[in-house]
């Protein structure tokens, strides 16, 4: 084992890591004193940590030094670690302050009775995601708060959970919690403004605590017709305690109103009992569920007037829609959650859109149904477009003389042509950085690479035995016995009667396009650098064919692709390093990054060509013009020249969303997400290796 | 087969064809009996697309039944070539015998053909596939330089998934455009439930349940799971159930490890199962 570093040492190294946090009056002397007194193998552990977290932020990374001796005095590893990403996910979601006061509180973290059974959202949030999603149809955000409640997009809940000697207990009540809240927005809790409706009386944390009990014990009936076994777990958490005068709850028709009805009468009267079970109803699910329903009463209004054949009427298409479209949902029997649709054009029954259709699922999800004035536009509602640096010109003002520079078209879907040469892009070089960013990568993640490089052998040994060879290591049988048949019938014998085993020809092509926006700092950043490492480690294995690039930039007149390596290029050092020197820039305008990579992928020959995105993200743009409906389109378009163009477009995102835009982009099957950052180095290479099976 | 073959071959041909004499049952989802039947007698050949599992074999099975044609089933494989469906030359007491593959077979006994998995077969297959697949309906078969005409009965159909992501994988649109296409979805939750309590005996209650649970999974396509759960797992559960399995293991055991090696997801359709039973 090597020697500890000595103080002398440490100092230097914490200067060097820290020095954007330190003054003449916060030295990292204490720090260097306290991490001496480590062995060798902790030290490393800390400075490793220290590097991470620098990413990130520097102040985080000096409170982190600053708590690590102490933490690692008290805690076992893994405490240690899940206090570390504890930490920084509470930075990434709450800022500075709040990351710290993590670091901050060691205890919180120290193995107790009641920590030993306790379950955890950390641990048990992929689990309890795959879950939310089944049941709601959609993906649904889960987040962690003190106390459970949803604002109908995502579902909050505890960090952990200690309410039994009994961790699977424990976690069956996440599981409880997650169906309540779901079925708060499913059964029409939010119907109503409650919070409003509670505000009438003295108490408004009583009244809300109440209503919040009543809603329960309906819930459980409702909960009982689809999910029996959900409403056997609360019917034994409310220890069968039933108040007779909640009797009117106990019936699946019964309404929010029923409960606000017996708020009324209860008020005064009534004790809940203290639940592990109880959720908070909050405000927030009624605003937020009012901004949703308004934004996609507008989006249905506009899908629907596009869904109309081209027509020379010259009244609005909104209004033609009201008169020409025809919506009919009732829910579907037997299911949980889903609605069935019929849509009418002109009394003939039509296919929506894919698109279409996830509005109306969503908007079914809050009413239940959908109102008849949804076919009217919603007036007001109307975008304008916002005069920006995207109004003026038509690209003669940028030249395209500078060398490595071209322009591309636009798609503008409101017009429904292209704007010519509406963007100007630059080819630029990523500058590589000599870090052992690489050889870390590799270090780190070494078993799986093995592991990725042997399904990748399997693949590339997946080899054809080719039949009628004229040379080859076997007898072709059914060659010979053909071949002898000829002979008796007076033909000569043909030579080609062995087989021979061939590596598959993989005549393929890969372009991987990088998304190197700003929105990817910190550990998207490390994840898409890492992922690529672990690509190409296996590509090189396979042979195939690839490319890497980046892509970024602000405003139509600034769109970068960044080379980091081209198709003829060997994976070398210089390829290592510039895997290593991505860092994050601008934004994602894609359209243009498509049109620019479609164009370099279809100089290479190949059977099948593949471009595939690897993003964090919707298309955006620094102004909000592209943001949105535009952006999407536009790439959309871009997707679809790539196709004619015979190239197979995919994408890998780790955007929650992306459920809600990409199938209407890349179609239903041709995109993944890996719900989890830290996964996605072992991911996409998995996703290339079943997409070229 | 009329003649004995010889030791020497080495590839068994496949595809027996087979005269269906008992209704298989089938439940119409929508309107495909009456397309499957008008593509018949307008001599079209058909594509059946959709996921594992929703009921295409069964459908086929059914039509053959209900037009009273011999079925030819012919799975295709990554090694199946134009030869193993046309024919080839066998020896047998030191004479050469053509044997008919399932293909020329079907065509001269004015059967339905139905190629399973079409895209896993040989690329060199569609050289057999077009000429049959279009107006002039004729097998042409190289070897013995004849060209074999389709008598009016004989329908040639194919399954295809169109959910495979591999890019290498596609049905070529030349072939694709030859043929009318039947999409199979799965079943309403209703005629589902049918289904599994016709197939299996279930009572309602644990039909209903599977299709709760059923439809769950397919929320997690896309999602994590490649494809959710398909009549044919929920048939699967539904079987063990009635032999007094209890229905968590049953379900663990026909339909999650069906689905999925991940064991966060396995852990999700655990929860699903123990949340509708
Ligand atoms: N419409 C239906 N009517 C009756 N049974 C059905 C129906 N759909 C599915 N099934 C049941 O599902 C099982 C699986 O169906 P089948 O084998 O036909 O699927 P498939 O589409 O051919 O799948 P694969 O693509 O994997 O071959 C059937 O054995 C049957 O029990
Ligand atoms: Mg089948």
């Amino acid at each position: 084992m090597a020697a500890p570093l000595s103080q002398a040492e440490l100092t230097q190294q914490l200067d060097y890591l820290l020095s954007p946090v330190l003054s003449s009056r916060r030295t990292t002397t204490p720090l260097a004193e306290l991490l001496a007194a480590l062995t060798r193998a902790q030290q490393d552990f800390v400075l490793h940590w220290i590097e991470v977290i620098d990413r990130s932020n520097y102040e985080m990374a000096y409170q982190f030094a600053a708590a690590a001796p102490a933490a690692l005095a008290r805690l076992d590893d893994k405490s240690v670690e899940s206090w570390i990403l504890n930490a920084l996910d509470t930075y990434d979601r709450d800022g500075l302050y709040l990351g710290s006061q993590v670091f901050k509180q060691i205890d919180a973290w120290l193995p107790s009775a009641a920590n030993e059974h306790a379950a955890t959202f950390e641990h048990y949030a992929p689990v309890l995601e795959l879950y939310a999603c089944g049941l709601a149809g959609r993906r649904l955000r889960l987040d962690i708060a003190a106390e459970p409640y949803t604002d109908t997009e995502t579902l909050y809940l505890p960090p952990r959970i200690a309410a039994f000697a009994d961790t699977a207990a424990n976690f069956n009540l996440y599981k409880v919690i997650i169906t309540l809240l779901w079925a708060q927005g499913r059964y029409g809790t939010f119907h109503t403004d409650i919070v409003s409706a509670c505000a009438v009386y003295a108490d408004l944390e009583r009244a809300t605590t109440l209503l919040s009990h009543f809603e329960t014990l309906r819930l459980e009936s409702c909960i009982a017709t689809v999910l029996p076994g959900v409403a056997r777990d609360l019917a034994r958490l409310r220890g069968n305690t039933t108040d007779s005068r909640c009797a009117v709850l106990q019936n699946p028709a019964a309404t929010v109103r029923d409960s606000l009805k017996l708020l009324a009468e209860l008020y005064d009267v009534f004790a809940a009992p203290a639940l592990p079970h109880h959720t908070a109803l909050r405000t927030e699910a009624t605003t937020t569920r009012n901004k949703r329903l308004q934004r996609e009463r507008s989006a249905l209004a506009e899908a629907l007037a596009q869904m109309l054949p081209e027509q020379s009427s010259d009244k609005a298409p909104e209004a033609a829609a009201q008169d020409r479209i025809e919506i009919k949902t009732k829910p579907a029997p037997g299911t949980a959650g889903n609605f069935d649709v019929e849509i009418r054009l002109d009394s003939l029954p039509v296919t929506p859109p894919e698109h279409v259709a996830q509005l109306l699922d969503s908007i079914l999800q809050d009413l239940g149904e959908i109102p008849d004035d949804y076919l009217h536009a919603s007036g007001s509602g109307k975008q304008t477009l916002s005069a920006d640096d995207e109004s003026a010109g038509d690209g003669k003002d940028m030249a395209d003389d500078e060398a490595g520079t071209h322009l591309y078209n636009e798609w503008d879907h409101k017009r429904r042509h292209y704007r010519k040469d509406w963007c100007l892009l630059r080819e630029l070089d990523v500058a590589p950085v000599d870090n052992g960013f690489v050889e870390d990568t590799l270090t780190r993640y070494r078993p799986q690479v093995a592991q990725l490089k042997r399904s990748f052998e399997m693949l590339r040994d997946e080899d054809r035995l080719l039949k009628r060879q004229s040379t080859g290591d076997d007898i072709d049988f059914d060659a010979l016995v053909a071949g002898y048949a000829d002979l008796k019938s007076g033909m000569e014998l043909p030579e080609r009667l062995l087989t021979r085993r061939h590596k598959a020809e993989r005549d393929l092509a890969a372009l991987f396009m990088v998304d190197m926006s700003g929105s990817t700092k910190g550990w998207i950043n490390d994840a898409e650098r890492e992922s690529l490492v672990m690509l190409c480690e296996a590509l090189e294995v396979l042979g195939d064919r690839y490319a890497i690039y980046g892509f970024s930039g602000v405003t139509r007149k600034r769109c970068e692709i960044f080379r980091i390596k081209r198709f003829n290029e060997p994976y070398d050092n210089t390829v290592k390093q510039r895997i290593a020197g991505i860092t994050p820039q601008d934004y994602t305008r894609m359209g243009v990054a498509i049109r620019h990579l479609t164009k370099l992928l279809n100089e290479v020959d190949a059977r099948t060509r593949l471009l595939v995105t690897l993003s964090d993200g919707k298309p955006d743009d620094y102004s909000d013009h592209y943001r949105g409906e535009y952006g999407i389109e536009d790439t959309r378009q871009a997707l679809i020249e790539a196709h004619h163009a015979g190239i197979k477009p995919f994408c890998i995102t780790i955007d929650h969303e992306a459920r809600d835009y990409l199938p209407h982009l890349y179609g239903p099957v041709n995109w993944t997400l890996v719900d989890n950052v830290e996964r996605l180095p072992l991911k996409v290479a998995d996703i290339y290796r079943r997409l070229t099976a | 087969m009329g003649t004995r073959a010889t030791p020497l071959n080495t590839r068994p041909l496949q595809g027996e064809a087979r005269i269906i004499a008992a209704e298989p049952y089938y439940e119409a989802v929508a309107g495909e009996i009456a397309l499957f039947e008008a593509a018949h007698a307008s001599q079209l050949p058909v594509l059946l697309k959709g996921p594992t599992g929703s009921g295409k074999t069964r459908f086929i099975e059914h039509m053959a039944w209900r037009l009273k044609r011999p079925l030819v089933t012919v799975s295709c494989h990554d090694d199946l070539t134009a030869a193993d469906l046309v024919g080839r030359y066998l020896i047998t007491n030191n004479e050469t015998v053509w044997v008919d593959g399932p293909l020329a077979r079907a065509v001269r006994s004015g059967a339905i053909c139905y190629l399973d998995e079409v895209v896993e077969a040989r690329r060199d297959t569609t050289v057999v596939i077009h000429p049959l697949a279009d107006d002039r309906r004729m097998l042409p078969m190289e070897k013995r330089g004849e060209l074999l005409q389709a008598p009016p009965e004989f329908l040639l159909a194919m399954s295809y998934n169109p959910g495979y992501q591999s890019v290498l994988k596609e049905l070529k649109h030349s072939t694709r455009q030859r043929f009318v296409a039947i999409e199979f979805q799965y079943p309403n939750a209703a005629l589902e439930e049918k289904i599994i309590r016709t197939e299996t005996g279930a009572d309602a209650a644990i039909a209903a349940a599977l299709v709760r649970l059923a439809q769950m999974t397919r929320n997690l396509k896309g999602n994590g799971l490649d494809e959710g759960a398909s009549t044919r797992l929920l048939v699967h559960a539904a079987k063990l159930i009635a032999r007094g399995i209890a229905p968590a293991a049953a379900c663990h055991g026909a339909i999650a490890e069906a689905l999925s090696d991940d064991p966060e997801m396995l852990c999700a359709i655990d929860e699903f199962v123990s949340s509708v039973f």
